[in-house]
């Protein structure tokens, strides 16, 4: 049988959950014999492939138009999509920007910030994606698994996709869960 | 055929969000290239309100690879704004967990990120050119490399009870204590993990040598260098005072990271969520500077450690004394860093002092304002607070490593693109644009703090700026 195939991408996040996958450090090796890692940030494939993959892991809240097509192209073509981290569960950290108005954080941002020189102006450059409401996930597309923890312990990540990779459904309760 | 425009997106093995788009003139000519940092998550904004001792546990979530940075420059802005100075045993033991994240963030980036395209080839498979290609083409320095950025780790996870955002620095100190027998883990692992980084060096240097023409034309930037130095201008990497150098190795500036406002200022571009620093006397772009590992191997004269000490003499060498300006170079400056840091721990570790319980000043005397200055592994970071009467926050400013490097990658991404992209575009060459980027080693989640992440795109544009066609890659 084919191994089953694992693609992962970040949104609005800080990276911290992918360098917790990282630090199951040997483990790495076991769970690239168990499964094959497909598009990841820290390989050089880009986006997940066309014909789809097992798994999909997603770090990070949804609070740009660029993390909106990351999300959805990720729930098209994955099968089990994970929700990595708080900010990815729950909005997280970047979700403390939904007490403010998109316009007035990025006037601090750009003009009022005592570095910024007097000719400091918001980006609008149309290359450039466009702020939304910081938004968890599952309140964008439906999320099979909730994996919370900022960033989760790599022995639960490691536990919960080397699950995945033989075809079981993780059960996170108990120890797996009690973060901290 | 028209003009057009090609999109690398995302770029990979870095981190965080960006695309890089390329303007090629009616003769297929590269006529310009763009860096478009993606992400903005504001985190000058919404800290206002929070209180000055939750800033060490809110910014760290800034960057997940440098959490380390964060929590200590933010807790360093706290001791200036509360008055509360941390005694010896705290400094110390602050520096070592910085060493702890020196060593995992450069291990992680010389043997994971751009390790695979100098082991492997800039033009191997995308399917393979990464840390797995790695594990199948050198499995024992694979192994090695994995555990030196867990030697790191651990370090930072023995003092702040996690590896990534741990718990660890308050303002005026420290709240944990080492243990007899956790520094002589830490001891017993030192030589193993000098031995792994001599081996990177080694690598590079063998690179190098192959690669001579490779490192000439590779994007060859002239800028300032900025960084810490210690009183005898040695390389420093928790606290000291900010020097600033031109491209000919001329010091410019020496000033206390407080009055950083004197000197620096960010430029703003309608194309990029990135900010751009520059030396506010020159302007921009006259006033471009680079940080990180170059910069501050170029910024400084000397390294204090026995070991770096040697290498720094080679890296002097290189020419004859003054900065080196190929961006190629980032890549040994950070394993003679690496091993700056692993000395490192062994000198704090060896002094008596780093076991002491006098961990923490609690005189505090708010005094309204607060700066906290650090180098990232990427570079200079500024934390800049403002508290009323109680503490609480009334504005922020911050100043990310990777921001000051803004003009250099942009302009190397630019550079790159003119010189390799010819012809029929291809893949080998594209990964060359997103090498530009990656020997900075940007860490856009950070830079994007403020501004938020960055993966690559490659687009190709007509004269009208109409997209003609999007090279997309191992799909
Ligand atoms: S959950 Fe925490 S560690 Fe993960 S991306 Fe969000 S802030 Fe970073």
């Amino acid at each position: 049988m084919a191994k089953p195939k694992i693609s992962s991408d970040w949104m609005g996040g800080c990276a911290g959950c992918h360098m917790s996958f990282l630090d199951m450090d040997e483990r790495i090796i076991k769970l690239v014999e168990l499964a094959d890692l497909r598009s990841t940030p820290i390989t050089d494939l880009k986006v997940p492939d066309e014909s789809g993959v097992d798994v999909g892991i997603l770090e990070g809240s949804v609070m740009n138009t660029a993390n909106e097509e990351v999300v959805h192209r990720m729930r098209e073509r994955c099968k089990i999509l994970v929700a990595l981290g708080d900010c990815a569960v729950f909005g997280g950290v970047p979700a403390m920007r939904n007490f403010f108005t998109i316009e007035e954080t990025l006037r601090r941002g750009y003009v009022e910030t005592e570095s910024t020189d007097e000719n400091g102006k918001v980006p609008d450059d149309p290359e450039l994606c466009k702020q939304t409401r910081v938004r968890a996930v599952h309140e964008v597309v439906p999320v099979e698994l909730h994996v919370p923890g900022c960033p989760p312990d790599p022995d639960v990540i490691f536990y919960v996709l080397s699950e995945l990779a033989q075809g079981r459904m993780p059960e996170l309760k108990g120890d797996k869960i009690n973060w901290h | 055929m028209v003009a057009q425009k090609i999109t690398i997106e995302p770029v990979t093995r870095i981190e965080g969000h960006a695309k890089v788009t390329v303007h090629l003139k009616p003769d297929g000519k590269v006529e310009h290239a763009y860096l478009h940092v993606n992400e903005f998550r504001g985190f000058e904004k919404f800290c206002e309100g929070r209180m000055v001792f939750e800033m060490p546990y809110i910014t760290p979530r800034i960057c997940g690879i440098c959490p380390v940075s964060h929590h200590l420059a933010s807790a360093k802005a706290g001791d200036d704004l509360l008055s509360c100075p941390p005694p010896k045993p705290a400094v110390m033991l602050r520096d070592l967990m910085h060493m702890g994240q020196i060593i995992q963030s450069h291990g992680m980036h010389f043997f994971e990120l751009a390790g695979p395209d100098l082991l492997l080839g800039f033009d191997a498979d995308p399917a393979i050119r990464n840390v797995v290609g790695l594990i199948q083409a050198a499995p024992d320095l694979t192994v090695k490399a994995v555990r030196l950025r867990k030697f790191g780790q651990e370090i930072i996870k023995t003092l702040g009870g996690r590896k990534v955002h741990p718990d660890f620095a308050v303002p005026g100190g420290v709240n944990k204590a080492l243990t007899v027998s956790e520094r002589d883990e830490i001891l017993s692992l030192i030589d193993e993990n000098i031995a792994t980084t001599q081996v990177g060096i080694k690598i590079m240097k063998d690179w190098a040598a192959e690669h001579i023409e490779d490192i000439n034309k590779f994007a060859v930037l002239e800028s300032g260098y900025l960084g810490l130095v210690t009183p005898n201008n040695g390389l420093e990497l928790s606290d000291g005072i900010i020097r600033l150098k031109d491209s000919q190795g001329q010091e410019l500036e020496r000033f206390e990271g407080r009055n950083y406002l004197d000197y620096i200022a960010e430029h703003v571009e309608p194309w990029s969520y990135l900010k751009f620093p520059y030396y506010k006397k020159f302007g921009f772009p006259g006033g471009v500077y680079r940080v990180g590992p170059l910069g501050r191997l170029n910024n400084a004269d000397i390294i204090e450690t026995p070991m770096a000490a040697e290498e720094m003499k080679y890296w002097k060498s290189l020419n004859n004394g003054k900065p080196v300006g190929n961006t190629l170079y980032y890549h040994l400056a950070r394993m003679i860093e690496a091993l700056f840091a692993l000395e490192r721990v062994r000198i704090l570790c060896e002094d008596p002092d780093i076991l002491s319980t006098d961990i923490i000043n609690t005189r505090q005397y708010n005094k309204g304002e607060g700066v906290g200055v650090i180098e990232a592994p990427r570079g200079t970071l500024f934390h800049h607070y403002w508290a009323n009467a109680n503490g609480q926050l009334e504005r922020v400013n911050l100043i990310v490593s990777t921001g000051h490097n803004n003009w250099a990658m942009s302009t190397a991404v630019d550079s790159v693109a003119k010189t390799y992209i010819d012809g029929p575009v291809t893949e080998g060459m594209l990964n060359r644009v997103e090498a530009a980027i990656r020997a900075h080693d940007p860490c856009l989640s950070c830079s994007t703090h403020a501004v938020g992440q960055m993966p690559i795109e490659i687009e190709v544009l007509d004269v009208e700026g109409k997209l003609v066609n999007t090279v997309k890659r191992g799909l």
